[in-house]
């Protein structure tokens, strides 16, 4: 029964983590930015959350109504203020520019809050569970699974049935013809970015209401989530997902066996899997 | 209604030039066509006027316009639309969505995906298909098209014909009276001087990134083009 109880929770995690994965890869895929700050911002908008949910009184689920616009909106912002001007066709200014956005994000961080870790108190959420099959599961890790699949399926759906994915994909394979059909890329970059830290509003509220969380935990977070992405495939959101489940399932096993192995059984099988099939279990057909 | 002008228009790559003095022009509802070995710099000149390649705000004026130095969205939305050399489809787009993407450029007019289609059928049973398993003939139609649905008053066609199997080159010339219709102009690149010669009532001639000729294709000697051609 504890091996059953610890797959089920390592498959709800896999949620977060493939929350985590897809807005990395969201950027990956549209300008190709690996986004080293990302994980700092989950932590950013869990303590937006923090704060937003202490003022206001309100629900940290209610909060995401605001931070998810604010996420975004600073997304925009932060691509056209800064990011775009990276985008020079060398890997490595986006890479450092990112680095250097992270180590200020956490030292923001650090003169607001402090480093004492937090929670978002979910109230009745946080404790509250139902029994199935003599297995007992958490409603809020269910909840973010459950959160989880609707952000892949509604990503997956602006991608391949809308015009903004259209234009995603349109710029992703060829800026400048891109270009001729009328697409700003600096604008369009503008809002994948926005897109992507909307869906990073939703992991951080649900990272900030699962666990404790503090200005220097990002970078871990991170992990997890480029590991979801190549498992999953580069480039396939449902792929992701799996990327995601195949990580918390791993995690939690490892945790069950000795709680010292729980990180470590998650890279291993993550290397485990890039040695077998080096580009992800699902990979896009094209390129 | 197209009216453009080009003025004194140079164009580099670093260091090289590949544009010198360039000075041309087209009435609305003209069909010039640019000929030129390759090299000449007629791809370069298909930039420059679509926005790819930025140049000084006045060596370009398209309808009273100043618009050398806009980037290739802005001029697009002005009513210029390239079909570019090597067709360029976008890999990850179907051949629907490839038509779709030029009414990202947001001007109404005659073209629609049913016009298209009624244009090139053949598309219409591939619409649902990868744009890259279509032969070189079809993603031609498709790039044409592509360019149509953003309604240009100005279409410019960078090899129409290169790369093509001389029937399918036949049928798309054959639908270039309707492609190129209601009071459209037209700048049709083309390596077969012959073809190019047939559909339009004006040439430049390129060489070496100048022109070395222009006129009407009935006013002037097969010698006096080669000669321009190959600058012999
Ligand atoms: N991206 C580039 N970088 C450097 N030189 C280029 C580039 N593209 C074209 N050229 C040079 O510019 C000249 C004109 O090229 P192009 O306009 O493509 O000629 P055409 O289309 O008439 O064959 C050629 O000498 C070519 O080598
Ligand atoms: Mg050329």
């Amino acid at each position: 029964m504890d091996w059953m109880n610890a797959i089920i929770q390592g498959i709800l995690l896999g949620g977060l983590y493939a929350m985590i994965a897809a807005g990395l890869s969201l950027i990956f895929g549209v300008m190709r930015l690996v986004n080293i700050a990302h994980g700092d911002l989950i932590i950013l908008a869990a303590y937006l959350a923090l704060t937003a949910s202490m003022l206001l009184g309100l629900h940290p689920l209610l909060v995401l109504l605001l931070v998810v616009p604010m996420m975004a909106l600073f997304g925009y912002v932060l691509q056209r203020g800064i990011l775009n001007g990276t985008l020079t066709g060398d890997i490595l200014p986006p890479l450092l520019v990112t680095f250097g956005l992270s180590v200020i994000i956490q030292n923001a961080l650090l003169e607001a809050y402090s480093a004492d870790p937090q929670k978002l108190d979910s109230g009745v959420l946080d404790t509250a569970s139902m029994t199935m099959g003599g297995i007992s599961i958490g409603i809020l890790p269910l909840l973010m699974f459950a959160v989880a699949v609707a952000v892949i399926a509604g990503l997956q759906f602006i991608f391949y049935r809308t015009a903004l994915g259209r234009a995603f994909r349109a710029v992703s394979d060829n800026q400048d013809i891109a270009q001729l059909m009328g697409l700003n890329r600096r604008h369009v970059f503008g809002l994948a970015m926005a897109l992507s830290l909307a869906v990073v509003a939703v992991a951080g509220i649900f990272l900030g209401m699962r666990t404790s969380f503090d200005p220097s935990v990002g970078g871990g977070r991170l992990i997890f989530g480029f590991e979801a992405v190549i498992i999953g495939g580069l480039g396939n959101l449902w792929g992701t997902l799996v990327g995601g489940v195949i990580l918390g399932v791993a995690q939690s096993i490892g945790g069950q066996i000795n709680p010292g192995w729980q990180v470590l059984a998650g890279h291993v099988v993550f290397l485990l899997i890039l040695a077998i099939k080096p580009r992800g279990l699902f990979p896009r057909m094209t390129d | 209604m197209a009216d453009l002008m080009i003025k004194a228009l140079d164009a580099h790559y670093g260091d090289f030039q590949a544009l010198y003095g360039i000075d041309l022009s087209i009435a609305a509802g003209e069909v010039v066509a640019i000929i030129g070995s390759n090299g000449a710099g007629k791809s370069t000149l298909m930039r420059s006027l679509s926005g790819l390649m930025r140049n000084a705000p006045e060596q370009i004026v398209f309808k009273g316009e100043s618009i050398g130095g806009l980037r290739a969205d802005e001029v697009s939305k002005r009513g210029i639309a390239l079909v570019p050399e090597g067709r360029q489809l976008f890999p990850s787009l179907s051949v629907e969505e490839n038509l779709l993407i030029g009414t990202q450029v947001g001007r109404e007019g005659a073209w629609t995906l049913a016009r298209i289609y009624e244009l090139f059928p053949i598309l219409h049973e591939r619409r649902n298909q990868a744009s890259t398993s279509l032969s070189g003939g079809q993603q031609q139609m498709v790039a044409i098209g592509r360019a149509l649905m953003s309604n240009p008053d100005l279409l410019l066609i960078d090899e129409l014909s290169l790369g093509l199997a001389p029937v399918i080159i036949k049928s798309i010339y054959e639908a270039l009276p309707d492609i190129i219709s209601n009071g459209m102009s037209a700048v049709i690149v083309e390596q077969d001087i012959t073809k190019a010669l047939s559909v339009s009532s004006r040439f430049y001639c390129l060489q070496e990134g100048r022109v070395s000729l222009d006129g009407k294709p009935g006013e002037r000697s097969r010698e006096e083009i080669s000669r321009a051609y190959f600058g012999v």
